[in-house]
Formats: structure tokens, sequence, C-alpha cells
């Protein structure tokens, strides 16, 4: 199981990730990830099957608690944080491409 | 030089203030008269804050309870750990001008304990690295030779404490984070087990392996440190409900019969001979004190750091989708739609590293992917906690070195991921299997510090410093410590 990446499959994900590339750094990107996918790769030597996969070893099932609403009163302060703020709410650029401002 | 650390502990801090013998305002000014004299050329600090530490102070003074052993101490913290109102930021360009709304659980126990947070360690761009080389804003250098890097990714931290300018610090350890700093600066740093201390207001990497813990000169300052930082909370779901011991209650008790595995694969290839020979030496020590040592096998190390890479990336990619430029920190000031919005800040934002694991992350969920390196990835995770038990039915701790080589230049290995990412064979297993990981100075090779790390069973941090106490004190290598020079 070679899984070689192709450059094309490297602008896709960065697509998925939110992130642009130039052309020289998306040919840099492609070859250290190869190498990181190769070195990874050492996994298929290793036998699973019938391995059950762990995402996380907390003992923990779930921590219920009462459904209680708690304002933290904290609306000033959090949107002192946003970059661009207007009439007490977070400022974006034109969400809708193409069409006139409603 | 006006002032430092080196020959105190926290409980001779602690009596000092009690007996009026100085004031934690007076403590504090020092701490921060010294850390401008010596940070110019250290960097181990991204920001101070003076104020709110003076003020800090000057509140415990009034107080004039010294009865909680961190009372009017200073100390440092990661800068990816919140603190309400003052700037943090995971030493991201993403989260500059940051000021989170909240306190991290951890912030909360030392405020309520009395520590004076004297400002932010400098780390690797949130926490990913392990050299500090990644951090927007400063490189962190080594204290015994500042030609050299730090560790990382808690290197400002390690630094900081090494260099005298605090007697303890907090880090943070996903990979090795906090073991890997601590050895690289000969110190003691816990990563305590999983769900011990709380991560709420941690900036999440990868949630199912980041813990935070203490960094010190001493083992006794670290068990007191962690003492104050743990414990159940209901903000931090994967927090256990535990009662917390008195982590320091076995220290100075000998280790007689204790039962010592040392796995054979922690000295394979890739490890200095430096290294191999320090900790083989130390644990011919622990021998002579009564402990009964045998060679173990976890068979399955060789594949940790593939597995690592993998499971962290993926989580880490998932984690830092919220840093979009819409609710805080930088946006990108160009762009012209939301998904410039989102693009651009990223793009501008992040550094490489960041963008390294994001993409690799992003590319291990996709669904081409997700079998042959996600799914994989966990379940060589089932296999090595499988390792662990098994050695654990008979052993009472593992021990081996904490990293394979001692520190490396600054600029030697940035270049070069992989190399880099093979650092951290010794530690990573550790997070993977959420165990309690302890690195402990064992000497030192061409004046520079090699560490040696115990790995113990879950929640089991005490035995960890009952063994590490007993080294250290034949030892006494903390009685050395770097040449500080300040301006």
């Amino acid at each position: 199981m070679a899984t070689s990446i192709s450059k094309e499959e490297v602008a896709h994900v960065a697509d998925l990730a939110k992130l642009s590339f130039s052309d020289q750094e998306l040919e840099h990107f492609t070859g250290q990830l190869q190498e990181i996918v190769a070195m990874c790769e050492k996994m298929a030597e290793v036998d699973t099957t019938n391995v059950e996969p762990t995402f996380s070893v907390t003992p923990n099932v779930n921590h219920l608690r009462e459904d209680v609403a708690d304002n933290w009163h904290e609306k000033k302060a959090l949107l002192a944080q946003a970059p661009d703020e207007a009439a007490d709410l977070i400022k974006v650029p034109a969400i809708l491409n193409g069409e006139d401002e409603a | 030089m006006t002032f430092n650390y080196f020959d105190k502990t926290l409980a001779d801090l602690n009596a000092d203030l009690k007996a009026g013998k100085i004031t934690a305002e007076e403590l504090t000014k020092e701490t921060l008269a010294n850390i401008q004299a010596t940070d110019e050329d250290l960097q181990a600090f991204v920001r101070m804050h003076e104020d709110e530490a003076l003020a800090k102070a000057r509140a415990v003074d009034e107080k004039g309870d010294f009865s909680n052993p961190l009372a009017g101490i200073p100390m440092a913290i990661k800068d990816n750990i919140a603190t309400n109102g003052l700037e943090t930021t995971g030493a991201s360009h993403i989260l500059s001008g940051f000021k989170p709304v909240y306190d991290a659980t951890v912030t909360t126990k030392l405020n309520d304990a009395g520590a004076v947070i004297v400002g932010k360690a400098n780390m690797d761009e949130f926490a990913m690295g392990g050299s500090t080389e990644t951090s927007y804003y400063k490189k962190t250098k080594n204290a015994w030779d500042h030609t050299k890097v730090p560790g990382g990714s808690s290197g400002g931290s390690a630094a900081a404490v090494a260099a005298g300018q605090v007697p303890y610090a907090l880090g943070s350890d996903t990979g090795g984070s906090i073991r890997q700093p601590a050895a690289f600066n000969g110190l003691v740093g816990m990563k305590p087990t999983y769900g011990r201390v709380s991560r709420f207001g941690l900036f999440a990497m990868a949630s199912s392996l980041d813990q935070i813990g203490p960094l010190t000169r001493t083992v006794k300052d670290n068990a007191l440190v962690l003492n104050a930082i743990s414990g159940f909370d209901k903000k931090d779901s994967t927090s256990v409900e535990l009662e917390v011991p008195d982590f320091a209650e076995k220290i100075g008790q000998d280790i007689k019969g204790m039962k010592i595995a040392v796995p054979e694969e922690y000295f394979q290839e890739g490890i200095s001979d430096e290294v191999a020979t320090q900790v083989k030496a130390a644990i011919v020590q622990l021998e002579a004190m009564g402990a009964t040592v045998d060679k173990v096998s976890l068979p399955h190390t060789q594949y940790g750091v593939a597995a690592y890479y993998i499971l962290m990336s993926s989580e880490a990619s998932s984690n830092l989708q919220r840093y979009d430029g819409i609710r805080y920190g930088f946006r990108a000031p160009d762009a012209k739609s939301l998904e410039e919005v989102y693009k651009n800040t990223r793009t501008e934002g992040f550094g490489d590293e960041v963008k390294r694991r994001i993409m690799l992350g992003t590319f291990s969920l996709s669904a081409g992917a997700y079998d042959a390196f996600f799914k994989k990835a966990a379940q060589i995770r089932t296999l090595i906690i499988g390792d662990f038990n098994k050695v654990f039915a008979d052993y009472d701790l593992i021990v081996g070195p904490t990293t394979p080589t001692q520190p490396y230049g600054i600029g030697e290995e940035i270049g070069d991921p992989k190399t880099m990412y093979l650092g951290d064979v010794l530690t990573i297993p550790v997070n993977l299997a959420g165990l309690p990981g302890l690195s402990i100075n064992a000497g030192f090779n061409g004046g520079m510090p090699v560490g040696m790390q115990l790995i113990g069973k879950p929640f089991d941090e005490a035995t960890l410093y009952q063994v590490a106490y007993a080294f250290e004190q034949v030892n006494h290598f903390y009685d050395q410590h770097p040449v500080v020079e300040g301006k």
C-alpha cells in the first residue's frame, strides 16, 4: 500500500482546510507531506485485524448535569474581542455573492 | 544579575514569606527586575503581566495568609492557558491581541492559591513543535547554552525555570511537550495522567492527548504544584472524579523492592550514546538503592510516532477550525468575502508547522485515507496501551530516556519535520496510553543535561515522585545551574 499524494490532492486538502498556497508552496508542502505519509505507512506492517480502535482513554462515560441555563453576562467582553462589530453584532463581509444587498 | 531562584525551593520561599523575611510584593519586584535583565538574551517570555502580578502580590500580602505553599510566589504560565482579560495567544499570529474572557481552571486554581502569575512563557505555535522555534513571536534559548534549543513545545516555561527567573512554570504536554524541554533544561517535568488536571481553558491541540503539568527544579516542588492544579472539573468532561491525593505523600520513602521495568526498545537505534550511557548509569543507581530492574519489551513502540502524528494532526485539524477570523484574534484586512476572511486569515495567521499538521490531519480524515490512516492509527493506539498493561501487571514503573538525543542547535532541525517528529519517540506512547510520565535530570554530558523518564500506572503520580526524589537526593544535580548573565 504505497499512497503517494499528488500536488492536486494537496491542493484539494488545502481547500478543505481553508488554506491557500502559492504554486511553489504547494510543491514544498507536497514533498514534505509525502515524506510524512511514507513514514506513517509503516503502520501497515502491523496486523490490526479485530483490534478495536481507541479514540480516548478517559474512563468517563458521560458527565450529566442539570439542564439549567447559565448566562455568563459577557456579551460586551466577547464583542470587544471580535475584529469587527456593529450594532451589538459581529460584522463580516458579504456572505452572498452577486446579489443585491437586501 | 539581581536575583534568582537557584538556591530556594518553594518550601524555603514559603518559610521566608511566613517569617516576614520578604513580602510577596518585594519578591515579585525582584523577580520582574531579574526577568527584565536576563530575558533580552533568553527570550523565555512572550509577554509580561507586571501590573497584574504586583497587584496580586500586594493583595496576598494584605491578606497575610501564607498557609498555601504557593501563596505570594511568582510563576510563569504557558501562552496557551487562558487568563481572563490578559492577552493569551498560543504564540500564534492568528490570536494576536486576544484577551480571553475567562480563566482556565488551572488559572483559577493558581489564583485561589495566591500564586503570582508574572507573564506568559513562549512556546511553539499552538504547541506544535519540539524546539519553540515555531513561535510567531520569538526564539527562546536553552538556559544552559544559548546556541541550543530549549526543547518544546513548553520551551519558554522550561528556560524560565532553568535560568532561575521563576521557581516554577506550567506547561502542556501532548506528545512530550513538558518532559522533553524539562530534559533539555535539567528540570523535573510532569505530564500527569490524562484526566488528572482540567483542560478547560487550555487551547486545544489534540484533545484526547493534551494535559497540563508543572516544570520545576526539584521533585518536591513539582508535587506541590501538581497538588494545587489537579482535580475533577465539571467544565472538562474528561477530567476524572477521583480524590486528589497529596502527591508528596511517598516522598522520602525508600524504594527497596520497587519493581522497575526497562523496555529494550527505549535503547535501540536513534538513541545517542551519551543519552544511553547516562540513563543506564542512573538505572544502576536505582538498583543500588534496592529496586529490582528487569528488561521488558514494548513491541509496538516503533509505531508510536506514526500513530501519534496521524491522531494528533486529525484532532488538531478539527480543533483549529475555530480560528477563522470571525469572533476573535486576527482577521486578514483585505478580505472581500466571507470565504476570503476564512482563507486569508488562516493562510496569513498560521505558521508553516501548524499548516503542515492541519493538512496532514485533514488528509487523514478524508474519505480515501480514513481507514488506512486514522482508523489504523487508533488501532495501533490500542496495541500500545496493551503493551503497557502487560508490563504494569508485573511492575511498578517503567524507566528509560526521555529523549533520544541531547539538545541540538537552534535552526538545525527546523527545516526537517520528519527528524523533528522522531525526537518524540519515547514520550509519545505515554500520551497515547494516557499514563503519567515524569522527566528528571539524570546528569550532564558535555555540560548539557540528559533526561530520564519515569512512566507510571494511571493515577499513580505519587510513585513517580517517590522514585524521582530518591534519585534526586543521591545526586543533587539541581545544585548545578547555568550561568545567567543580566544586562
